[in-house]
């Protein structure tokens, strides 16, 4: 047999018509409910707007890098910064020319630290007079998010965080929670960085579905002008709201022309045609073996990631034993405990962990949710310590001539 | 980012991590490291329905949560039955549970023994170790309904016969007409006189038909893949082995990513695998 074998396992429970195209698809430009010209006091008003039954969270600049958190006024949101992101490198700066415009690139915190936590406590066991009770941690309704800024690729990735946290038949309470009535203001692209491969991804710089308002940064002379379209009617009644200038007609052309010009200079590709087959062919390439060596199996790349899920779970008791807090914290596929059974783990040897990672986002995802896990934001490449990029490591074991089988195990089968 | 972790915002009803309550109504001791738990629900009406081959998420109190496997009859609802091996934390700690003591549970989860499949045909039970506790409740429904199927064969082997389960049931199992039951052990004593050699030599012997006959696989990897290729040599298709695989698991429901086998959730699309579907996966190295 040339390669494992891959078959489908029962993914009925998920949610047909999900958010995302698959990776390649040039999703049809979605028509927009209402459309408005917006200035930048525009924008004030609009997270004003948003502020009174919302918990809008923005990129803004901390310790030179934009991240997302949480703001009060659009004066906080990271205006100005370009980033220049490359392999292992990542440089913040605020040049006067760029001065009011959205900070380029996706931020180098994934929204997933929003919607998924790093660490959460789920519930508290409280052991008493040799009772035992589990407390939910029920902090009432939260206050609905609204993410402002989300660049395409971000977007598509909490659709694809969707899939494993809120679709299936279990969904994650926390998650599904913060999810519920969230809005989300996107930022279609007009200057790609060093690490965005997107349009490969089929996931950008044009925003696909999600948003409930879409906004373009228009060229021009003069005081920044944006193109404010929204896709649902909680973004149309905010630019009923709003009452922003109505658009000219060719504002969406000019838009659309911006964002176009964009898919052309990204900076990464990656051919994504047969790519799952392509890469479960080569289970046994020596590029894995290769890659292992420069790998640190830090998990750098695996937090970085906007669409990486994994968790691990922890009990947290208190000075008396009498209280235990249940820890749940982001895990790493990189990690041997990961994978630790006992008497050892299932994948010990880097090589094994990475190719495990690698393989889960472009290939297996495919399988379990039906798209790709990657929505090429690049973050895995900027942040990988030692500057390993995903779309070499991709292509090299991609792009090999299908070769013999792979190696067997004692009790293997012919 | 901020230290003080973040509280979830999760209703009781909706989040499938939270456990139940429930009760040590008995505690065996069957080997010198394996002991079985009999437990029932703290608040009546908890009674659940389960289908042999699935498991539960044992929670130990300040230690941890594990997965292990419903053992009992399944035609029995007021109460669920684990054995379990202590190997490690949340098992050592396990089997200090008394009588009265409290356990947290969710579940059942996973995917059972197509024991309905194997209906009209020969069924051949082959366990390794604790993987005749996974195996039992498959067992039990089988005998509850014998005439349902042919030939009935169990093949179990363990490392010595110290390690033997349930062994006052193995021979009331074995003196039944209607039952062929095998047991073989790695290392004999100087008391043992059955079967020396491990369980995959049992399998050419076994009184079954190869070309209508359903088998299930509990135990080691290893021991899992020497069976299925011997079974594979009399003669079995794939598609009718059957296995219960085990992953690292920390929510048994699809969300914490750790029972991932390529594209599979063991956890979620297992841990009972048809072999012809996981055989290439479990053939590789650290997959
Ligand atoms: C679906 C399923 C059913 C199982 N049924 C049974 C059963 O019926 N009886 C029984 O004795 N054992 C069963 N096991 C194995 C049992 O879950 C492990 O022995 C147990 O998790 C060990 O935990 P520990 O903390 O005592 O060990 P440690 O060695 O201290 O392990 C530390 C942690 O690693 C993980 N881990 C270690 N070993 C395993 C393992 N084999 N499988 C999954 N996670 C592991 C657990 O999260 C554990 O808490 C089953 C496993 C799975 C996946
Ligand atoms: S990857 Fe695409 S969508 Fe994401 S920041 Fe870069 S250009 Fe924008
Ligand atoms: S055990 Fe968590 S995903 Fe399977």
């Amino acid at each position: 047999m040339a390669r494992p074998e891959i078959f489908f396992p029962a993914v009925s429970w998920i949610r047909l018509g999900g958010l995302m195209p698959g990776p390649g698809a040039i999703a049809p430009r979605p028509a927009a409910l209402a459309a408005a010209l917006l200035a930048q006091a525009d924008l004030e008003r609009l997270i004003q707007l948003l502020a009174r039954d919302h918990r809008v969270i923005a990129p803004v600049v901390r310790d030179g890098a934009v991240v997302c958190d949480e703001i009060r006024t659009a004066g906080e949101i990271a205006f100005g910064a370009v980033t220049e992101q490359a392999p292992a490198r990542y440089r913040m700066t605020m040049p006067g020319d760029h001065a009011a415009r959205w900070p380029t690139g996706p931020p180098a915190t994934p929204w997933k630290r929003v919607l998924h936590p790093s660490e959460l406590t789920i519930w508290r066991a409280v052991r008493r007079d040799g009772r035992l009770v589990f407390e939910p941690i029920d902090s009432g309704p939260p206050r609905r998010l609204a993410l402002v800024g989300v660049r395409p690729c971000d977007l598509a990735a909490i659709g694809r965080l969707d899939a494993p946290l809120r679709d299936g038949p279990w969904p994650d309470a926390a998650y599904a929670a913060r999810r519920r009535g969230m809005f989300v203001l996107a930022v279609q692209c007009t200057e790609p960085c060093g690490t965005c491969f997107c349009a490969s991804m089929g996931t950008g710089p044009d925003a696909g579905p999600g948003a409930d308002l879409v906004l373009t940064e228009l060229d021009g002379a003069g005081p920044a002008r944006s193109l404010l379209e929204a896709r649902t009617t909680a973004g149309a009644a905010m630019v009923v709201a709003l009452g922003a200038a109505e658009a000219p007609e060719d504002a969406a052309d000019e838009a659309h022309l911006a964002v176009d010009r964009a898919r052309a200079r990204m900076g990464r590709a990656l051919d994504t045609s047969q790519l799952p087959a392509r890469l479960l062919a080569h289970f046994e390439h020596p590029r894995w073996e290769t890659v292992a060596k420069k790998c640190l199996t830090c998990g750098n790349c695996t937090f970085a990631c906007p669409t990486c899920f994994c968790t691990t779970v922890e009990d947290r008791l208190d000075l008396a034993g009498e209280t235990a807090a249940r820890l749940r914290r982001w895990d790493t596929c990189f990690s041997v405990d990961f994978s630790y059974m006992h008497g050892g783990s299932v994948r010990l040897s880097p090589r094994s962990r990475y190719r495990q990672w690698l393989t889960h986002k472009l290939a297996t995802w495919h399988e379990q949710f039906g798209t790709s896990g990657c929505v090429g934001c690049g973050r895995c490449i900027t942040w990988c310590p030692v500057g390993i990029d995903i779309t070499l490591e991709a292509a090299a074991v991609a792009d090999t001539a299908p070769r013999t089988g792979p190696t067997r195990r004692t009790g293997a089968h012919p | 980012m901020n230290p003080a972790p973040e509280i979830a915002t999760a209703t009781a009803a909706a989040d499938g991590m939270l456990p139940e309550v429930w009760r040590v109504d008995r505690v065996r001791r069957e080997t010198h490291d394996t002991f079985t738990l009999e437990l029932g629900p703290e608040r009546p009406g908890s009674e659940r329905a389960f289908e042999p081959g699935q498991f539960n998420m044992l929670y130990v109190f300040g230690v941890g949560e594990v997965p292990i496997s419903i053992s009992g009859d399944p035609r029995r609802r007021d109460r669920v039955v684990h054995t379990t091996r202590a190997v490690g934390r949340v098992t050592n700690v396990m089997s200090g549970l008394k009588t009265g003591g409290r356990i947290g549970l969710r579940g059942p989860y996973g995917t059972p023994w197509p024991v309905a499949a194997a209906q009209g045909r020969d069924v051949v039970l082959v366990a390794g170790g604790i993987g005749l506790a996974p195996l039992r409740p498959a067992l039990y429904a089988i005998l509850h309904r014998r005439n349902d199927f042919r030939n009935v064969v169990l093949l179990y082997g363990t490392r010595s016969p110290g390690d033997i389960l349930f062994r006052q049931e193995l021979e009331r199992w074995r003196a039944r007409f209607d039952l062929d039951v095998h047991v073989t052990v790695d290392r004999g004593a100087p008391s043992w006189k059955g079967n020396v050699g491990v369980v995959t030599t049992l399998v050419q012997k076994a009184p079954f038909d190869p070309r209508n006959a359903v088998a299930f696989i509990c135990g080691p990897e290893v021991m899992i893949r020497f069976t299925a290729a011997e079974l594979q040599r009399r003669g079995v298709p794939l598609d009718d082995v059957h296995i219960s695989m085990e992953r690292n698991m920390k929510c048994g429901i699809g969300l914490c990513g750790h029972c991932q086998l390529a594209g599979v959730f063991v956890c979620r699309d297992g841990p009972v695998f048809p072999y012809s579907r996981v055989a290439d996966l479990v053939t590789q190295w650290e997959v």
